[in-house]
């Protein structure tokens, strides 16, 4: 996994609340066994029309939305399926950090094992940035902070460990491995 | 309960620093969230440390027709053979218990781990499935996880994990005659929110649970995630044991005696403190129904759609072609699907069935019964519940979570309501623009004859 220390970006606002993963990436496109290419199905049924043309009002077919790495989301997202196509698809389609007030358990988890950062702000701060999208903001990942347009710094939490891997692109498997003689001690007890 | 059974399962306990590394006495896979996982443990030249506590099944793109299921008709959806396929593959090369698509043991994952004993009392249990809540029904810790989780259970039997907080339920009085565990479990989750479980194991507690059979208990803790909970769990008692006794995989003899006096001992102290409690009056309730685009947005079925000033919400009921003060008994229904992990065990098929004898379906109104297991469908057929269905006008199909989530090209029309025993009504889960309506078996059944959603206690 890649280290992620710094994102600097504009960001691209979904107001809607509890956005759901089968929103995210439908089930129809769970079939395939790699994971690439979810991009192009990110959000698909509210971004494409019937006849699969992109809907021009949807926030991430706008102009100013090209290139934007920070999505900001309306509270909870992420609830539903367990589908980890739905980090894989929001990364492919180029972004680096999730915004929001609530984040579902299992999308949040599935997101940091992918390097996507969730950023978990206050509800002053998340609804000034939905009103006033497509700015440009810095989110650190050593300090933990959102740095907005106007220099004003806000905290976010992130686990130590989990900052510790981002920062550093480890990846959990490396570290379960080293502890494979605890795990077969407890083996061993528990046989 | 949840101390007990996370502390008998830490490997080594979490520090400020790291989380808990936690071992898994069970791990369950399907076709759908394991491909990847597979794909990276060959990368590293990785094997699977227990094959012995693992096992494969297929159900979320499987076919549900029998031509294609035995009769040699290939597989409709090309991407989803392939995936298919590569189980099989996968499961060959790392030496994983596979039921295939023609093995009489299949069926969908969270109705088989039950069916052969595997699902137990006190055990960890994880899926690349949400709805691996389920299985806490038995006072099991069980949770979904995503795909690279399933990479690190495969690898080395552990998650890392944060222990998260608890949250009991409490369930007081009985349910009355004709409301289900579905309406239950929808009225708690309309109480909590879709989210007012988030970071909490919860425990439902209560006169209503105990009286509860195995399965009804499923269909409440299948449903926790949909509160936001990655899991929930009820207390082994008496019908736990009763419900395990004779399964395939159960422990034997002297080794049962021994299972159940150390499952006897799991159930949460009296006096224990949970970070959050709330009562709900079982005696209050009546069969429940969803009328917008998550399952928290629920109402009685002999009320009316709500209103709420939140755009939000509008949006929501419009994309449901409903309107605040609309009567919930007046609309109208063109699809029923009865099935899936939450509703697809065999006392689902026979409440819906019971409801169903004797009628027919409404006009314009397409019912599709989908039975969880193999198992299931042979226990329904020696019952002739087949051919309730099939009289009725209904379709009855092979094992698999089809409708519930149309991965398998099992779908319902762009605009039709459809009223589904399953879990989710999110915007298009059942096929683009489908509007899903979740109830009971028991609605379900009722809303098929009548041709609109309708209250099932008419038919008793």
């Amino acid at each position: 996994m890649p280290a992620v220390t710094q994102i600097r970006s504009r960001t691209v606002a979904l107001p809607a609340t509890n956005i759901d993963t089968d929103q995210i990436i439908p089930a129809r496109f769970l079939t395939a066994t790699s994971k690439a290419g979810f991009g192009k199905h990110l959000f698909a049924d509210w971004r494409y029309d019937a006849d699969g043309n992109p809907k021009p009002d949807f926030a991430l077919n706008k102009p100013d939305a090209k290139g934007a790495a920070i999505l900001v989301a309306g509270r909870n997202i992420g609830c539903g399926s367990s589908r980890e196509h739905a980090p894989w698809a929001l990364q492919d389609f180029g972004f680096a950090a999730v915004i929001s007030t609530e984040f579902a358990d299992i999308f949040r988890t599935n997101c940091l094992k992918n390097g996507l950062l969730p950023v978990l702000l206050d509800e002053k701060t998340h609804a000034w940035l939905l009103a006033n999208p497509n700015i440009e903001v810095t989110i650190d990942v050593a300090s933990t902070t959102l740095t907005l347009p106007d220099g004003t710094q806000v905290k976010f939490p992130l686990e130590g460990f989990a900052k510790y891997c981002l920062l550093n692109g480890v990846d959990e498997l490396g570290f379960l491995l080293s502890k494979n003689e605890a795990i077969a001690a407890y083996e061993r007890a528990h046989r | 309960m949840f101390e007990k059974v996370w502390e008998n399962h830490v490997v080594v306990p979490e520090t400020a620093d790291t989380p808990a590394v936690l071992f898994i006495d069970l791990h369950l896979t399907h076709e759908v969230t394991t491909p990847q996982a597979y794909t990276e443990l060959r990368s590293r030249g990785l094997r699977l440390r227990r094959p012995d506590l693992t096992l494969a099944t297929m159900d979320h793109s499987t076919p549900t027709r029998t031509e294609q299921v035995f009769g040699g008709v290939p597989i409709a959806v090309d991407s989803a053979a392939k995936q298919v396929q590569q189980l099989e593959i996968n499961a060959q090369e790392f030496g994983v218990e596979l039921f295939n698509l023609q093995d009489s043991r299949r069926g969908i994952v969270h109705i088989i781990g039950p069916e052969l004993g595997l699902t137990q009392p006190g055990k960890t249990i994880v899926c690349g499935d949400s709805h691996t809540s389920t299985h806490g029904a038995f006072g099991a810790l069980a949770f979904g996880i995503g795909t690279t989780e399933v990479g690190h259970v495969l690898a080395t039997q552990c998650l890392l994990q944060r222990k998260p907080k608890t949250f009991a339920i409490n369930v007081v009085n009985q349910l009355p005659a004709g409301v289900t565990a579905k309406d239950l479990i929808l009225a708690i989750i309309g109480k909590i929110g879709v989210s007012g479980g988030t970071g909490y194991v919860l425990e439902y507690r209560g006169p209503a649970i105990e009286a509860m059979s195995m399965d009804e208990r499923m269909t409440i803790c299948n449903m926790s995630i949909e509160a936001g909970a990655r899991a929930g769990m009820i207390a082994p008692d008496a019908t736990t044991f009763e419900y395990l006794r004779n399964t395939p995989r159960a422990p034997k003899g002297a080794d049962w005696d021994a299972a159940v006096a150390r499952w006897s001992k799991l159930p949460t102290d009296p006096g224990a403190k949970f970070d959050r409690e709330i009562d709900i009056d079982a005696a209050t309730l009546v069969p429940m129904v969803t009328y917008g685009t998550h399952p928290g947005m629920v109402a009685p079925v002999t009320g009316h759609v709500p209103s709420s000033g939140d755009a939000v919400f509008e949006k929501a009921l419009q994309y449901m072609g409903l309107a605040a003060g609309q009567i919930i008994s007046e609309v109208p229904v063109q699809n029923v699907f009865v099935g899936s992990c939450t509703n697809g065990r065999l006392s689902d098929l026979r409440k819906a069935a019971g409801v169903l004898r004797g009628h027919k379906l409404a006009a314009g109104v397409k019912m599709l019964v989908v039975p969880g297991s193999q198992a299931v469908k042979r226990a329904a057929e020696a019952e002739g519940l087949d051919q309730v269905f099939k009289s009725a006008g209904a379709e009855w199909r092979e094992s698999g979570c089809s409708m519930c989530l149309g991965m398998n090209g099992d779908l319902v029309p762009a605009g039709h309501y459809s009223v589904s025993t399953s879990n989710r009504n999110f915007e298009g889960r059942q096929g683009k623009g489908a509007r899903t309506l979740l109830a009971s078996p028991e609605t379900a059944a009722a809303s098929a004859i009548r041709g609109r959603v309708t209250d099932p206690r008419e038919f008793v």
